[in-house]
């Protein structure tokens, strides 16, 4: 497990961790997710002792690892760019750890062999980074941090540089590297959507502070606030009430949807219907509310759309199913 | 810029001339007039007593002149640019000082620190002789040297970045180890040429060096001053063109070595920063 308590750091004025108690068990996929800035790498790069923090402490395994510097942490590192030594060969990389180990070479070669087979790096050993694709050496740099068995794996926006193909691809190549190695991951990314697929558990950071810790389920269906509903999926705003936008019912009877407000007790809302957009198996209503100007969209399926006959300039009354009061610190959760 | 085919033969014209002109013609003039004689009269030329003397003082700075240059090149080129301290573009620009500081002014400064007159001369009362003597010599070429190393390796170090160095940290590799392993290989193209520059410029320093020398052939002369003396003092036209080429043999084996050095291991996978050239 890792254990980060009331870290503060501060660059100048900027405050970029500010009081932040963090737990990461062990074996899971923990994903920091967080706008630009608001302190995920810096947390990251805490934990792994390539910056020191003002106050607060890290615990590894219960070991107080927070005046020890990264070599003697235990850990594996990724970074976004890679990292690679450009002037070794892959196998070179992936054994650098192990070499500064003074293992035995048949150990090293045995290991490397095996690291190499596991991210599907057999056939390039004697390449250089410079003949690599981006993917294949990203592969590379998680074998090398890999190969010194750390207790904990670091990724900093590992695929952050690379194609949205290639991307998707590592990324469930990583879950299942995870499901078969069990290492306690850490993994910091600005993509809600990343994050929802790979990880098992998320913290969503925001200016320096954990705005909430959980499941990508509890995080996308029970948001603490706002911030966290916004960053995790689209919102529709509704004057004051947020909705994610396939949570929005549409019907043309207004009677109808005032017996069901009324039953539910979430108010409706009269919306004109500004464009209509078919993206293959779903159709995105892009709505008006008239009498405020606010312009917020609906998500319906085919069939949906096709029951309701829909044409722009239409008036529906639109009715969340489910919502997150907009305003005010405190969570209101209806639905 | 798009160009007419006889426009980019005019400009390659203008180019080769103006090469041929200042550079070619004048270096083959000399090896016309060193070997044209014969090989033997070159030999017996760079074989007097006076010529080996000069040949040794001169590799011997040389010696004494590239590993300081090194050492203090890579580190001053790290505090430059890993550095965050105020007065950093300050040493930046003393660093370039050599580069504005007219040779001739480097020697006359030097006396004037070192001399039995100077701030440091009473040194020469303890028996250790500066000016006029090698370590004149050595100091002198290090002050006109010194931008060389720093300033080809700064580049290169400010585009590999840390997160190598960062990376092998993280895998356990100590400071030197990650030097040693990481940013010295990183860096070695730029150090390369920094070295092949300092060479050049410490056999062919004139100004720096004849200031703070004795001049006495076979004692103080090195292979630069040898060329002059000769052609000056004893008017012997023929030396000086000899001397000259064996200065220029030794310049380009340098330039030679250092190349098939760098060719050996795998440097070349990865593109080097392009030259930048210094006056």
């Amino acid at each position: 497990m890792i254990r980060v308590t009331h870290a503060h750091k501060a660059y100048g004025t900027f405050a970029a961790l500010d009081d932040v108690s963090l737990d990461i068990p062990s074996g899971s996929l923990t994903a920091l997710l967080g706008p630009s800035g608001s302190g995920k790498s810096t947390l990251l790069r805490a934990i792994a002792g390539l910056e020191h923090l003002d106050e607060g402490a890290v615990l590894i395994a219960g070991e107080d690892v927070t005046h020890l510097p990264p070599q003697k942490r235990g850990i594996g590192f990724v970074f976004q760019h890679y990292a690679a030594f450009k002037h070794m060969t892959v196998r070179d990389n992936v054994a650098f750890g192990l070499v500064i180990r003074k293992r035995p070479k048949s150990e090293i070669n045995r290991r490397v062999d095996e690291l190499l087979e596991v991210v599907g790096l057999a056939g390039f050993q004697h390449r250089y980074p410079a003949q690599l694709s981006g993917g294949q050496r990203q592969r590379m740099a998680l074998a090398r941090a890999l190969a010194v068995d750390p207790q904990v794996l670091l990724l900093d926006e590992p695929f952050g540089a690379l194609d949205a193909k290639v991307r998707d691809d590592l990324r469930r190549w990583l879950r299942r590297l995870h499901d078969e190695v069990h290492v306690t991951t850490v993994l910091v990314t600005h993509d809600q959507e990343e994050a929802l697929d790979v990880a098992d558990r998320i913290a969503v950071l925001n200016a320096g502070r954990i705005e909430q810790v959980g499941s990508p389920e509890e995080l996308y269906e029970n948001p603490a606030n706002p911030f966290v509903m916004s960053f995790l999926g689209s919102v529709s705003r509704l004057g004051d009430t947020l909705a994610r936008p396939h949570d929005l019912r549409l019907e043309r009877d207004a009677s109808r949807a005032h017996a069901e407000a009324d039953a539910s007790g979430v108010p409706v809302t009269e919306a004109e219907v500004d464009r209509l957009v078919r993206l293959g198996f779903e159709v995105r209503v892009e709505l008006r509310q008239p009498e405020a100007d606010e312009s917020f969209f609906a998500q319906l399926t085919r069939d949906e759309a096709a029951d309701l006959d829909l044409r722009v300039g239409d008036t529906v009354w639109v009715r969340p199913t489910r919502t997150l009061a907009g305003t005010g610190d405190v969570p209101a959760l209806a639905g | 810029m798009i160009l007419t085919t006889p426009a980019k033969l005019a400009l390659r014209v203008v180019a080769l001339v103006y090469l041929a002109v200042l550079l070619a013609f004048p270096i083959l003039t000399i090896l016309w007039r060193t070997f044209a004689p014969g090989l033997d009269v070159f030999w017996a030329s760079i074989r007097t007593p006076a010529a080996i003397s000069a040949l040794n003082l001169s590799l011997l700075i040389v010696a004494i002149v590239v590993p300081l240059n090194v050492v203090f090149g890579v580190v001053t080129a790290l505090v430059l640019v890993r550095g965050r301290f105020p007065g950093r573009r300050l040493l930046s620009g003393v660093v370039d000082l050599p580069f504005a500081v007219s040779p001739i002014v480097v020697g006359v400064a030097l006396i004037m620190l070192w001399g039995s007159q100077g701030w440091f001369g009473g040194l020469e009362t303890l028996g250790i002789r500066v000016i006029f003597s090698v370590p004149g010599m050595v100091i002198a070429t290090i002050f006109v040297t010194l931008p060389f190393v720093v300033r080809e390796v700064e580049p290169v170090l400010r585009e590999i970045g840390t997160e190598q160095e960062q990376a092998a940290t993280t895998l356990g590799a100590s400071g030197w180890q990650t030097f040693s392993r990481i940013t010295l290989p990183a860096i070695r193209w730029g150090l390369t040429y920094g070295i092949v520059l300092t060479v050049a410029r410490a056999l062919g320093e004139f100004g720096a060096v004849i200031m703070v020398s004795s001049g006495f052939p076979g004692v103080s002369q090195t292979l630069t001053l040898l060329v002059h003396s000769r052609y000056i003092d004893d008017h012997n036209t023929y030396g000086a063109y000899a001397a000259a080429t064996l200065l220029m043999m030794i310049a380009i084996v340098t330039l030679l070595l250092m190349t098939l050095l760098d060719r050996k291991r795998p440097a070349a996978h990865f593109a080097p920063t392009p030259a930048r050239s210094h006056s």
